[in-house]
């Protein structure tokens, strides 16, 4: 296995824990206004994540980081060619951001249903563009000769890449109601559970029907390995929310994720980037990889970095695994 | 195409407004993080209340300053490749190293400490609660360093070579990159810079306070300690700013030039003070010096001789072929002048500032003030300075919040900006990092997006940091007072409200 194969597998790892970890927060997000009945609710969802998005969020600047210096002919065809969907994502994220810290800060009701209001688009609408953007990636799109994309913004808009929006959004939302189960108490868990029960049947139709595409389309034997893997994790995390058995009822959603992702990379291997115009003019792990010096060099700081990074964020979800409930929420704000 | 709206020209211009305004949170966050860190620090080892206090009103504003650092950030890292794919391409080798090094070391231990620390009030023990925000400073100066070593390989690219067969730069020394004395240099600069900007917002707000007979106690421990990291960091810049200058004249020499409009090389070189010129023709038709000045700020002498625009022009067009290879001279004149002029400034009101309010005269008989006092701003051991005297103080104390912040967008304006038209000196030209395939109306339309959307955010801010100034330190609640002692904090009543919570 040479290194720039080894940093493939960096990548995909970094997407899964970016996608398990937002994937939640993202679902926990878009059901402050499917599963909340009143503000005091609202409240205890965001506060469940409050501790921990800004942390799950570096993943994602870390993929990204990682891309650059790993692949960077992938790093700047994907965002250049992508430049559309990229901006609208960044919008979110930053007005995501300043919405958790801001929205409590002004005890007007105004103010604070204002930055609720943008705390449920800004997840909603990364959710899907995540999707729409990843069934692009493994499909292909129109790159030619020079590494550069030359299709349109509505290239990127086909059915296959939006039913992988679709996907996504159902998944992380599924996700994240398993998620507000395991940490809330009292009525609130109750409908978590009942709403997660729903949402696990809608998304597996969904995915099933994104991952039997992808298959078909670009999978191989590795691919197919991962499929069923996501697909018996997903109805045994369906199973188990019904069940109530929340702690594993979420493991099980995080597998989904984690193998969901995993197996639309396998799907894309050797490629990165594969042409729709021309597989001679596909990005690949060879070719939109940096120099072996570099490739050693990160490939030592993440062997170094990672366990710890891994060690006290999992430190974090242990200081706050206490689950929480509206008597838990001060009157004030 | 209309040759002004080129989309290098709109990716330059949005390059430059992301920047600024990230940079407007970025040192704040830096030098509060530690200050509100050296804060609680005090609370821990003394248990004084207003140490708590203290802690608790920096620390909620910088909470709401670093919101607005961390989200400005993502659209930094994502810039290269949405604009400037060319340049990601050709130089990713290299640049992307520190990148994901920052990422990976830097706001990963940032970011999750920073939960920790805004919920961890009532679940973590003093001293490992303490030790999260420590862990927050230590994140932001690592970042910081990290993206100034990337920042100064394009000011002077070392440790690589390039491979022709792939059309790029390649990394061939990691250690070099990192260690490079520009990388030192600047990172100094930048962090003392930063310091700046947190000593003169400490001293402007306490000031604010002061002159309202409020929250005395608090704001003259806040007020002093604004003071002394005014000057130390403000002698710090001043310091570092010179060894910069040093390392910049051999290794841009252009920028030298461009900084002082000396159009044809001297010895000894004058320091410009004023200068009005003609950029065509490429002379000062006005122009006040300090002979042998700038000689001795390149080379540490007042004789040597330091080549003008002209002709480092001259000697770039032999070495690059026939172009181009001045800056914009005015940008790189005024925007050095304004870093230099508003920065001391900062300093020189530090140095007042910390005159007036010395214990000595604070305590000299007669005008002695308590703990409780407003310090009486005394000029002679007994004659206070006029009730008028002492507001404009405290008025010039407000405004200086700004001054940093001003000389630190200037400084980067310039050193970006005197550094064109290569985006990496010598290597790589400005105009050919652009991403080809991106459309005019692309960059057009995420410019005005960026721009109106900062503009939105800046203003809610402000009104923010205003609210909370106002408010000033907060009232202490009885979890205050006596914290968890394990990890955890469920020793007490398990169902009473979160002590911080969104």
């Amino acid at each position: 296995m040479e290194l720039h194969d080894v940093w493939f597998v960096i990548i995909a790892v970094l997407w899964i824990g970016y996608f398990f970890l937002e994937g939640f927060d993202f679902g926990v997000g878009i059901l402050t206004k499917l599963l909340a009945r009143d503000r005091a609710e609202k409240r205890v969802l965001i506060n469940t994540i409050g501790p921990v998005w800004d942390g799950n969020e570096v993943w994602l600047l870390t993929a990204g980081g990682a891309t650059f210096a790993a692949f960077p002919e992938w790093y700047a065809t994907l965002f250049s060619g992508f430049y559309l969907p990229l901006l609208i994502i960044l919008v979110c994220l930053i007005v995501r951001g300043v919405a958790f810290e801001y929205r409590a800060k002004r005890p007007e009701e105004n103010w604070q249903r204002n930055w609720e209001q943008a705390i449920f688009w800004t997840s909603l609408v990364p959710a899907l563009l995540w999707g729409v953007a990843f069934g692009n990636i493994v499909r292909g799109v129109k790159i030619d000769a020079d590494m550069e994309y030359v299709g349109g913004f509505w290239d990127l808009l086909n059915p296959y890449a939006l039913l992988g929006g679709l996907v996504t959004l159902t998944l992380f939302t599924f996700h994240g109601a398993v998620f507000a189960s395991l940490k809330t108490v009292g009525d609130i868990r109750e409908r978590a559970r009942a709403l997660a029960f729903k949402l696990g049947l809608v998304t597996a139709v969904l995915a099933l029907g994104f991952l039997i595409w992808t298959q078909v389309h670009t999978g191989d034997g590795g691919s197919l390995v991962a499929m069923l893997v996501a697909a018996v994790a997903l109805v045994g995390a369906i199973g188990a929310i019904r069940a109530g058995r929340e702690g594993w009822s979420f493991a099980l959603s995080g597998v989904t994720i984690a193998a969901a992702v995993a197996m639309l990379f396998l799907a894309l291997f050797p490629d990165v980037m594969p042409s729709s115009l021309d597989p001679e003019w596909s990005l690949t792990v060879t070719n939109a990889s940096s120099s072996p010096y570099t490739l050693k060099i990160m490939t030592w700081c993440a062997a170094i970095a990672t366990p710890l990074v891994l060690l006290y964020q999992s430190w974090t979800y242990w200081v706050f695994r206490k689950r929480i409930g509206t008597q838990h929420i001060a009157d004030a704000h | 195409m209309n040759l002004a709206l080129a989309p290098e020209t709109l990716a330059r211009w949005q390059f430059g407004i992301t920047t600024v305004y990230h940079f407007l949170f970025v040192p704040l966050t830096i030098s509060l993080a530690a200050l509100t860190a050296g804060i609680q620090t005090a609370w821990v080892r003394t248990g004084k209340e207003k140490y708590l206090r203290a802690t608790k009103f920096w620390g909620k504003l910088f909470l709401i300053n670093i919101a607005m650092g961390v989200v400005t950030g993502i659209v930094q890292e994502f810039q290269f490749g949405m604009n400037w794919s060319d340049y990601s391409r050709f130089v990713g080798d290299i640049f992307g190293a520190p990148l994901a090094f920052e990422a990976l070391i830097a706001f990963f231990f940032e970011s999750t400490f920073i939960g920790l620390w805004i919920f961890g009030w009532d679940k973590l023990p003093k001293r490992i609660h303490l030790a999260c925000i420590w862990m927050v400073s230590i994140g932001t100066i690592l970042s910081a360093y990290f993206i100034l070593a990337a920042n100064s390989w394009m000011q002077h690219p070392v440790g690589y070579r390039i491979n022709k067969e792939r059309g790029r730069a390649e990394l061939t020394d990691f250690w070099h990159v990192l260690t490079q004395n520009t990388a030192l240099t600047q990172f100094f600069h930048t962090i003392t810079a930063a310091f700046l900007v947190g000593g003169a917002f400490m001293v402007g707000i306490s000031a604010f306070h002061l002159a309202r007979k409020k929250h005395i106690p608090i704001m003259r421990t806040s007020l002093r300690l604004g003071l002394i990291t005014l000057i130390i960091a403000g002698l710090g810049t001043a310091i570092s700013g010179d060894l910069l200058g040093k390392v910049m004249f051999k290794q841009q020499p252009m920028k030298m030039a461009a900084a002082e409009a000396l159009w044809d090389g001297e010895a000894p070189a004058p320091f410009s003070v004023f200068a009005y010129g003609d950029v065509e023709k490429g002379h000062n038709t006005v122009a006040i010096e300090i002979p042998g000045l700038l000689s001795f700020l390149a080379n540490d002498d007042f004789s040597s001789y330091v080549p003008g625009i002209n002709d480092v022009n001259k000697a770039e067009q032999e070495k690059f072929g026939p172009g181009d290879y001045r800056p914009n001279i005015p940008v790189a004149y005024w925007g050095f002048r304004w870093m230099i002029g508003f920065g001391m400034t900062s300093l020189g009101v530090g140095v007042i500032g910390l005159w007036l309010t010395r214990k000595k005269f604070m305590l000299a008989p007669g005008m002695r003030t308590g703990e409780d006092e407003v310090p009486n701003l005394v000029l002679f051991k007994r004659k206070a300075l006029s009730p008028r005297l002492g507001r404009w103080y405290w008025i010039v104390a407000l405004w200086t919040m700004a001054f940093p912040l001003i000389a630190n967008s200037w400084g980067w304006i310039f050193t970006e900006m005197g550094r064109q038209p290569w985006v990496v000196y010598g290597v790589l030209r400005t105009r050919d990092a652009v991403s080809p395939g991106t459309s005019q109306g692309e960059v057009l339309t995420s410019m005005i997006v960026f721009t109106a959307l900062y503009a939105i955010l800046a203003v809610v801010e402000v009104k923010l940091l205003v609210k909370y100034v106002k408010a000033g330190p907060p009232e202490l609640t009885e979890d205050d007072l006596n914290p968890p002692t394990k990890i955890g904090g469920d020793s007490r009543d398990p169902d009473r409200p979160m002590a911080f919570s969104y």
